[in-house]
């Protein structure tokens, strides 16, 4: 606790002198301004990139950040066709056996795919997860702003599945699509305020490295392909 | 002259005329500048995104007691740990002391700045646990015992040939030139750590008061399993990452993303609040957060210099330094290198040893308008000198000044000197880049510029006629 106190007291200490107006540039007057005006929320999303009004809009902004980003997005018009397409997937790739979760649209879709499932909703061991062909997680929401996937350990099956397999696929309502990130922070905060989940994240791409000659590579360490089918 | 000086000035010679190093850094440069221009132009208003991110980064400085409590107090309500460490020595101890506990042997770390400012892992390795350092770049200067070159891709001073030689000698892999096939073969590498480690360390972009969370900015992936597998976690991070609201992250992780690496938002961005919580299977049962003073509050006493604890070490300023492109990360002997590096690096570790870097800027200003949160970097490194000289004045150069001052007030004199000067120059072949020469530092490796026909004064005389 004493250090706790001490670095406190430094703080306490070295503020108690205002400092000059944050970003003007103009450190050579002795002005010492109040402080700025705080940020309304709304207005962040009048300087980030913009995103279209209608659905339609933000459904061709994600498609095309998806595209950029080398993820694989479809859209369906129905259940039957998401599992159609889920199905040739496991065939092409020769999936052997598949980590999962509880949840309603994966409980509606996973089990016709016919594969041994390794579920995450009970404790599970990290090796066989390891050994799954792919992931199939839900999510929160999509982000059409960046393309984004936001995951937390409670609507995506834990922390480890969306990222130990080599394929995550990404099983969502068209819903879920919101259009920018202060739309997805502000969701997650009306969910779950009081109790948040020990881990969300927002999962832009496949993973990726360009620390060899900035040569970009994907799949560094977690999925080398990630798919976001949308129904 | 002290050693860092010493050394400053010889690395920063051989590498400038090193053409394969500077060619390997402008190519990569290159590559990082385009993207950067893109995502940039996405925006709708990036000097206001600016100006509102400097703004926030200004509330939650100037009231970092408020919020750092207000962090640590709702991350142990969530179950974390959070401890508080002074000194780097202290930072030490609490996390030896914490691996001591849980009787771990093997750790897997993801990269953490405040690691290298601190030294861990060899403080780590000398107590006798394997450290793995987990994300590629860092692996690799791991395996090459060198320091990171860069505070965001660490391998940047790299061919895919050294790397691939790097791995056949310590890992036995077979010979080859794709930076797909290295990066799979330290992915293998790297997947049974994770698997094995007992403690998990990660560092951290930001921490949210108002929620008590950690957020982490990643590509990769190693951080997120770094954060997930092992059944501790230890965060380490600066006393100044707080930022005060959950959404500003809205706002900080497109424009971290964007300045560092030219993304729109990197690959994975994660908040993790506190350790496994009731009812989820998987994540590790404790979270330690080490929260690191480390001489920043030496820094918020400076108030002129205050905002320099801005810094979200996105690396923009490198990037775009005429000085780092040219003599690379590796020369400033610096955790934090580039003009920020150059900024902080004398409050942190002592101005008298470390002055120098204030020179190494050509004050172009082009750090100032990279930096995403508005920090006023060239002319902080001006404030550096003058501070360093008035605790510390050179005789020498008060005496230069003090005759300078008199020639610049005499007429006769000065007209002496031009005349001078213009009369030396016919000698100065005679001796130019020699020992004799007073103009050696230039002229060894460039030629003098002549001195003018005529004084400005003479010109303007000869027009007034």
């Amino acid at each position: 606790m004493s250090e706790r106190t001490n670095i406190l007291a430094r703080i306490r200490e070295g503020l108690s002198v205002p400092a000059p107006v944050p970003g003007t540039h103009e450190l050579h007057g002795n002005e010492h301004a109040t402080a700025p005006a705080p940020i309304v929320p709304g207005m962040v999303m009048k300087w980030l990139p913009p995103v279209g009004a209608t659905f339609g809009d933000q459904v061709a902004l994600f498609a095309k950040n998806s595209f950029e980003l080398k993820t694989d997005f479809q859209i369906f018009d129905s259940l039957g066709e998401l599992q159609g397409a889920l199905k040739t997937l496991a065939q092409v790739e020769g999936w052997q056996r598949i980590g999962t979760h509880r949840g309603t649209l994966n409980d509606a879709i996973c089990p016709a795919l016919g594969l041994p499932m390794m579920l995450t909703d009970e404790s599970y061991a990290t090796p066989d997860l390891e050994k799954c062909d792919a992931g199939i997680s839900e999510c929160e929401s999509l982000i059409a702003q960046t393309g984004s996937v936001l995951v937390t350990t409670r609507s995506s099956g834990g922390r480890a599945l969306s990222v130990l397999p080599p394929h995550h696929v990404v099983l969502v309502r068209r819903e879920q699509l919101l259009p920018d990130l202060p739309s997805g922070f502000a969701a997650l905060k009306q969910k779950y305020t009081g109790n948040f989940p020990s881990f969300m994240s927002l999962i832009t791409g496949p993973s990726r490295t360009g620390d060899i000659e900035r040569i970009l590579v994907l799949g560094a360490h977690g999925p080398k392909k990630l798919t976001i089918f949308c129904v | 002259m002290n050693l860092n000086v010493l050394q400053f000035k010889s690395d920063s010679e051989r590498l400038t005329h090193n053409l394969d190093h500077r060619e390997r850094i402008q190519s990569a440069l290159k590559k990082y500048y385009v993207a950067r221009d893109d995502k940039k132009a996405r925006f709708q208003d990036w000097q206001a995104a600016r100006q509102a991110a400097a703004e926030t980064k200004w509330e939650a400085v100037n009231h970092l007691d408020k919020y750092l409590v207000e962090f640590a107090d709702k991350i142990e309500a969530r179950g974390a740990k959070v401890h508080w460490a002074s000194t780097a020595e202290q930072a030490r101890e609490i996390i030896l002391g914490i691996v001591k506990e849980k009787n771990a042997r093997r750790i897997i770390k993801s990269k953490v700045m405040t690691g290298e400012e601190i030294h861990l892992n060899a403080a780590l390795e000398a107590a006798g646990y394997d450290v793995v350092e987990s994300d590629l770049g860092e692996y690799i200067v791991q395996l090459r015992h060198e320091a990171p070159y860069h505070f965001v891709f660490p391998a940047m001073h790299l061919s895919r040939g050294e790397i691939s030689d790097l791995f056949e000698k310590e890992l036995g892999s077979a010979k080859t030139d794709s930076p797909e096939e290295l990066t799979m073969i330290a992915r293998r590498v790297m997947r049974d750590q994770y698997l094995a480690a007992d403690i998990g360390i990660s560092g951290a972009n930001f921490a949210v008061a108002e929620t008590g969370m950690i957020s982490i900015t990643e590509n990769e992936g190693n951080a997120r399993l770094t954060c997930a597998l092992p059944k501790v976690h230890i965060a380490l991070m600066g006393i100044e990452k707080v930022l005060p609201k959950f959404e500003d992250l809205a706002l900080f992780l497109p424009m971290l993303g964007t300045a560092g690496a030219g993304q729109a938002v990197t690959c994975y961005n994660s908040m993790y609040a506190g350790p496994r919580q009731p009812g989820e299977t998987d994540g590790p049962e404790e979270m330690h957060i080490v929260l690191l003073d480390n001489k920043r509050t030496h820094l918020l006493a400076d108030i002129e210099q205050r905002d320099a604890l801005h810094c979200i070490r996105c690396g923009a300023c490198l990037n775009v330094c005429p000085i780092y492109k040219n003599v690379g990360g590796h020369t400033y002997g610096t955790t934090y290198q580039g003009p920020i590096g150059s900024v902080i690096t004398p409050h942190l570790r002592g101005i008298q040893e470390w002055k120098h870097l204030s020179s190494a800027s050509t004050l172009c200003g082009a750090c100032t308008e990279a930096c995403p949160v508005k920090i006023n970097l060239h002319h902080h490194l001006l404030h550096n000198r003058r501070n360093a000289i008035a605790q510390k004045p050179v005789w020498w150069e008060q005496t230069l000044f003090h005759l300078s001052s008199i020639l610049f007030n005499h007429p006769a004199l000065w007209r002496l000197a031009a005349w001078g000067g213009r009369i030396g120059q016919l000698f100065h072949p005679l001796i130019q880049g020699t020992i004799l020469d007073p103009a050696r530092a230039w002229t060894k490796t460039r030629d003098l510029p002549p001195v003018a026909d005529q004084t400005f004064k003479e010109y303007w005389r000869s027009r007034q006629k």
